[in-house]
């Protein structure tokens, strides 16, 4: 039983650190599938994740600082999206160089208005924070054997947050895959020449892309601050947006495999911090540093061709220009 | 092409002759820059015929048709369909006014199915899977109609070419188009595929469309179109009705008659054999076949000319003598070796004598943002004379580029300008004085004056013709036939890939290259 | 959309980038009065701040030579058509195999042995943390950018795992080796230019400001004096022209991520053999990005590259004092500054060039050529 319950408490945990992952490598998935590369999603979500604290600790309504996240990781979607697609400039260069900025702007507005060295004031009221919500039953459930538990600890307990995540997946599945909006969206991807030529504009649908990418990554970054956490902090991303990525990679783009993904990797996450120092049959201590790296060496893998094949939209990368 | 009828179509119903045109051009004017695509071109087409619409490389004809579909915009002139006059602005403009367009490259998305592809665009609402049933059982009805079979669950990249076209014409039936443009249909097509497009084409104008096909194949055009219009050089030069013509007429006017620049030379002495091409097959990058087995020679002190239609297989058989695509079968033996077994790279080709004026210098030949000097020793950097020990001798680089400038007389003669400076002529002849002055014993050359002005172009051609009495052998690619019949001593025609004629200078007209150029066999029509 | 009229050479390689420059520089003066401060004065105590005294330019020179290492290796790769977004990893496995060769031979061997093994560890261990993504770029077409990025994380986890399990000193709680001898260590400005009579002030600048300073004139001659270089280039511009030249684009990105990842590995040599002495956490400290800013701003040219890293190298050592005065400000405003600098000369250049052009086409004498 004991290794049960160890069990459940970790598939919980990898729930949580999945969450904002999941969050970004959805909101990539919109962009990248419509043929805009999305490096970004690191820098719009720390970005989300200052503007949430911050607002929900001037305001106290964790809500505010939900809108607040949103709006500042659209804003900067649409910056990396003006450089690439209206100019045709380098998405990738575009997208790190805001990635850096925003590393650096986060702390520095943060110690400008709140003083405290480059983090924002503690969230503690209640209301600054999207706190765990409990399911009916959960504390008499948590004492009975096996469903109790998993009622209790796995499926009860989390922000809300957490659940409009996991609602998002069959959500953003049937937006893809159901809606004419979808159909257009893994058109411009492929062959931009065919949707243009088919009367739709080509920057129209990218930019809308490049819109929802920044949503979700603002709703990423307000779970960091405003609910895993209670602040931001300088660099609280720590590569999570580049962990999205590789786990929207792994996922080959679609919904489903990508909830997989970040499952996975946030699995490994979890299960570091428990591996810490513990001895294991045959292996031995396995160092924490490894199992923390496995989510890399998994995408690299991935993308050298040696755990099956992943192939990118056809026309990712590759500003869109008509030909004279 | 057994699948081809005979006979020539029968007039067009009777009802249809009291409709207004369902295309009407005119006056259409287009630049692009300094080049005057379409001049004042006017156009009609009869509602419920299939016209043609004929001519060579740059002719004019894509362009005009772009502008049809409202890719483009004309700079001057007027279009009306159905005798109403039109404006348009984007493609999405002339779908509404009932024209589709089925390009000479797919636009289609490889991983969607066929109905994914057709409802793109035109989806019937936000919810696609009611969207898509409504498609459906509208296609299939279609489908039976004009008794165009295709499977509507089908991924596209996994169909046949003829039925990724069909797929195309489909997607333009499906918004309603009553103008179907068709450009350069057959160019991808197998024969037979190519006869069960006509036999369409004829149910489509049976049904009251119209169909405008764009092409430069002569046969075709007797065999499917009611009447044909011919264009040269941006303008239309002949329009009759099909019946009343012959491929031998229509080749005449696709040729014109050009001004031949006289090109000064003494009669050819071909000495002996440099280059043996035996059975060469190429295909393209995407795998399809280009050139179907090609046998020739190539003698020191002749220039032996390749002539065709772009698009016939010369670019890929050129890239396969220079060893930057590789046949899939076939020999080529020069020096002795045969490169293909030996899988000799262009840098050694180089070595050995065979020299590369690419068709396209821009795409292959040069690189703009380096200064003329380092162009000038592009695939030659090895050289002793302009490496030492891995250090570039930039004295020496710098000398010989100015010395290529100057005997070249390139514009102005500094090698540390940057190439994009340099007119189109001046890099031309720039790459001609690279290609030349690594005294090549064969000289590969595509397309030697294009983009290039007119004094140029004789000081190249002087150039070639010197360097054949030098007692090289010269391989010339080009599509503007007087080119071919000023500087060629022999000439063999491409079509489709093979190389289906062989001619000695004196034997060759424009009339017979021109029919030959557009697939007619000796001895008919 | 036609393309605009060329720019006359002088106008594309230094005013162009300086636009940009002041395009950022404006950004970051409105941030700073977002912040509560006032731009010029933060613009005066950056200078003061970076080269106000003798000990300030030693600083902000050894900051430098971190972002010239890096700034090479991303402007040759750049020069390949790629972008190396490693350097970060690079750097740290660089001074890591500059560690090694100190922990093991620096009670053994004298300096100027050291001093070419170290060289040696810097570049081989740089350059085998490129090879990798290089690789699979060049075999099995995997995006480099991505496969860098998931190197950096992983020489971190790499990184950390030795410092903390294999290399920490023993009996110490903070993941760093011991200290390394004399022997292995890079003499400081102070003492190399103290028997020629000059005296400085302390600070960390060492040998490896030289040394680098070394690497952009190899840098600069490899490029553009071989035809090694001549080939690279050729490959980066048009990979359809280099197979025409007989060239083949898949062996120069190798070439040109190893080059790329030794150049990083410099790094190495400033940090663990130069001022710190020993192996510590994270001694890159986002200098891999920096090389980033530093070569777009240098247009990949070494003396442009030297230029934008003292530049960057000033913004460092300036940042740092920032705080002193002007309570509201700290290093990490430095750090937007970066990031605008690379949006300004990397992506958004296209905004100023089209303008710009035509401004110059209107005065006379300077027609399009």
């Amino acid at each position: 039983m004991e290794i049960y319950t160890l069990i459940v408490l970790l598939l919980a945990a990898t729930i949580r650190v999945a969450t904002p992952l999941l969050l970004a490598a959805l909101g990539g998935m919109f962009s990248e599938r419509a043929g805009v590369i999305d490096l970004g999603l690191e820098g719009k979500m720390l970005g989300a994740a200052f503007a949430s604290a911050a607002v929900a600790a001037v305001t106290g309504s964790a809500w505010a600082g939900l809108g607040a996240g949103i709006l500042v990781s659209v804003a900067l979607a649409l910056l990396i999206g003006f450089a690439g697609i209206t100019h045709r400039g380098s998405q990738v260069v575009a997208a790190m160089a805001v990635n850096i900025m925003v590393a650096g702007l986060g702390p520095t507005l943060a110690l400008a208005w709140f003083g405290l060295g480059g983090q924002t004031p503690q969230l503690n009221a209640p209301g600054q924070r999207f706190l765990e919500i409990t399911w009916p039953w959960a504390e008499r459930a948590r004492a009975a054997p096996v469903p109790g538990l998993l009622y209790a600890e796995l499926l009860s307990g989390h922000s809300v947050l957490v659940y409009l995540a996991a609602a998002l997946v069959p959500a953003a599945a049937w937006v893809l895959h159901g809606t004419r909006f979808g159909l257009r969206l893994r058109a411009v991807g492929e062959n931009p020449a065919a949707v243009d030529t088919a009367g739709l504009s080509v920057n129209a649908l990218r930019y809308q892309a490049v819109l929802i990418s920044g949503v979700l990554c603002g709703v990423a970054g307000a779970y960091l601050s405003t609910a895993a956490s209670a602040g931001f902090v300088r660099d609280m991303t720590a590569g999570k947006g580049y962990l999205a990525l590789a786990a929207l990679i792994f996922g080959k783009w679609r919904p489903y495999p990508t909830l997989g993904a970040c499952l996975l990797f946030a699995f490994t996450d979890a299960l570091a911090a428990r591996l810490q120092g513990v001895a294991l049959p045959v292996v031995g201590v396995v160092p924490v540093q490894f199992i923390l790296a496995l989510p890399y060496v998994l995408t690299v893998l991935l993308l050298a061709g040696f755990v099956g094949k992943a192939v990118a939209p056809k026309a990712i990368g590759v500003p869109y220009a008509k030909e004279d | 092409m057994s699948a081809v009828p005979a006979q020539p179509p029968a007039e067009p119903a009777g009802p249809a002759r009291h409709r207004p045109p369902a295309l009407e051009l005119r006056r259409i004017d287009k630049h692009f820059g300094a080049v005057h695509a379409n001049r004042s071109v006017s156009l009609t087409v009869a509602a419920g015929t299939v016209h043609g619409l004929v001519g060579e490389n740059g002719a004019g004809k894509s362009t005009l048709m772009n502008i049809v579909y409202g890719y483009h915009r004309a700079d001057a002139g007027e279009i009306r369909v159905h005798g109403r006059r039109a404006d348009f602005r984007r493609p999405h403009d002339a779908i509404v006014a009932g024209i589709g367009m089925v390009h000479q490259h797919f636009m289609l998305v490889e991983n969607f199915t066929v109905l994914e592809n057709i409802v793109l665009g035109a989806e019937g609402g936000r919810r696609l899977a009611r969207g898509l049933a409504r498609a459906r059982s509208e296609l299939e009805r279609i489908a039976r109609d004009h008794g165009l079979a295709v499977p509507l669950d089908a991924v596209v990249e996994h169909l046949p070419v003829g039925l990724q076209q069909r797929v195309e014409i489909l997607k333009a039936l499906y918004r309603g188009a009553d103008i179907l443009i068709l450009d350069e249909p057959t160019a991808v097509l197998t024969p037979q595929e190519t006869g069960e497009l006509f036999a369409l084409l004829g149910r489509l104008r049976e049904q009251g469309k119209t169909v405008i096909i764009v092409t430069h194949k002569l046969r075709e055009i007797m065999a499917v179109t009611d009447r044909v219009t011919v264009m040269r050089q941006g303008v239309v030069v002949h329009e009759t009705a099909t019946r009343a013509t012959s491929e031998r007429a229509l080749a005449e006017q696709m040729v014109g008659r050009a001004v031949l620049l006289r090109v000064e030379k003494t009669p050819a002495r071909p000495a002996d054999v440099l280059l043996t091409v035996k059975d060469l097959e190429v295909c393209d990058r995407f795998g399809l076949p280009r050139v179907r087995r090609a046998s020739f020679e190539v003698r020191a002190g002749e220039i032996l000319g390749i002539a065709g239609v772009a698009g016939n297989g010369q670019t890929e058989l050129l890239e396969a003598l220079a060893g930057i695509l590789t046949p899939t079968h076939g020999e080529i033996v020069f020096q002795g070796r045969n490169l293909v077994r030996a899988r000799v790279g262009p840098r050694e080709r180089r070595r050995l004598g065979l020299a590369h004026v690419p068709e396209d210098r821009l795409r292959m030949g040069v690189i703009g943002d380096f200064t003329a000097e380092d162009n000038a020793i592009l695939g030659q950097q090895d050289r002793p004379e302009f490496s030492r020990r891995g250090f570039l001798r930039r004295a020496a680089i710098a000398a010989a580029c100015e010395r290529k400038l100057r005997g070249y007389d390139v514009r102005p003669p500094e090698p540390g300008r940057l190439l994009s400076a340099f007119s189109g002529g001046n890099q031309q002849k720039l790459v001609l004085a690279r290609e030349i002055d690594g005294d090549p014993r064969v000289l590969l050359v595509g397309q030697p004056t294009r983009g290039v002005d007119i004094g140029a172009v004789e000081f190249i051609h002087r150039r070639l013709v010197a360097l054949r009495d030098a007692g090289k052998g010269l391989l010339l690619v080009s599509v503007e036939l007087d080119e071919i019949l000023g500087l060629s001593d022999r000439i063999l025609v491409m079509f489709g890939g093979e190389i289906v004629a062989e001619l000695s200078r004196a034997e060759a007209t424009e009339q017979k290259l021109g029919l030959l150029m557009a697939g007619v066999k000796e001895g008919t029509a | 959309m036609s393309a605009p009229g060329r720019l006359p050479r002088w106008a594309d390689v230094g005013l162009l980038p300086l636009i940009s420059l002041v395009a950022a520089f404006a950004v970051s003066a409105a941030v700073i009065a977002a912040a509560g401060e006032n731009p010029l004065t933060a613009l005066r105590l950056l200078a003061t701040g970076a080269f106000g005294s003798q000990e300030a330019v030693g600083y902000t020179l050894y900051y430098a030579t971190n972002f010239i290492f890096t700034g090479l290796a991303v402007a040759v790769a750049l020069h390949a058509g790629l972008f190396n977004i490693g350097c970060e990893g690079q750097a740290y496995l660089g001074g890591l195999g500059v560690g090694l060769v100190g922990l093991a031979l620096d009670r053994h061997w004298p300096f100027w042995a050291i001093l070419p093994a170290a060289v040696g560890a810097a570049a081989v261990f740089g350059a085998a943390w490129a090879f990798i993504p290089a690789w699979l770029q060049a075999r099995r077409g995997s995006h480099i950018v991505i496969t860098t990025i998931m190197f950096n994380f992983i020489a971190s986890a790499l990184m950390t795992y030795l410092l903390v399990n294999v290399l920490i000193k023993p009996g110490q709680q903070s993941p760093e080796s011991r200290e390394l001898a004399a022997a292995a260590c890079l003499p400081g400005m102070q003492a190399l230019l103290a028997p020629l009579g000059i005296h400085l002030s302390s600070s960390p600048l060492n040998l490896a400001f030289l040394l680098a300073l070394a690497a952009s004139v190899l840098v600069w001659v490899y490029l553009w004096r071989t035809r090694w270089g001549f080939a690279l280039r050729t490959a980066g511009k048009n990979p359809v022209v280099a197979v025409y030249a007989g060239i083949s684009p898949a062996r120069v990105t190798i070439t040109a991520m190893l080059i790329s990842g030794a150049l990083a590995g410099g790094l190495g040599l400033n940090e663990v053999m130069g001022a710190q002495h020993r192996l510590l956490l994270d001694f890159p400290g986002g200098a891999g990005f920096v090389g980033i800013a530093v070569a777009l701003m240098g247009r990949n040219h070494p003396i442009g590259i030297f230029l934008a890293a003292v530049l960057f190298g000033a913004l460092y050592q300036g940042g740092s004092e920032l705080s002193f005065d002007l309570p509201r400000l700290n290093r990490d405003m430095i750090v937007v500054v970066q990031g605008l600098v690379i949006l300004a000369c990397g992506a958004l250049e296209n905004l100023f060039r089209a303008p710009l052009t035509a401004l110059l086409a209107r005065w006379p004498g300077n027609e399009a050529e």
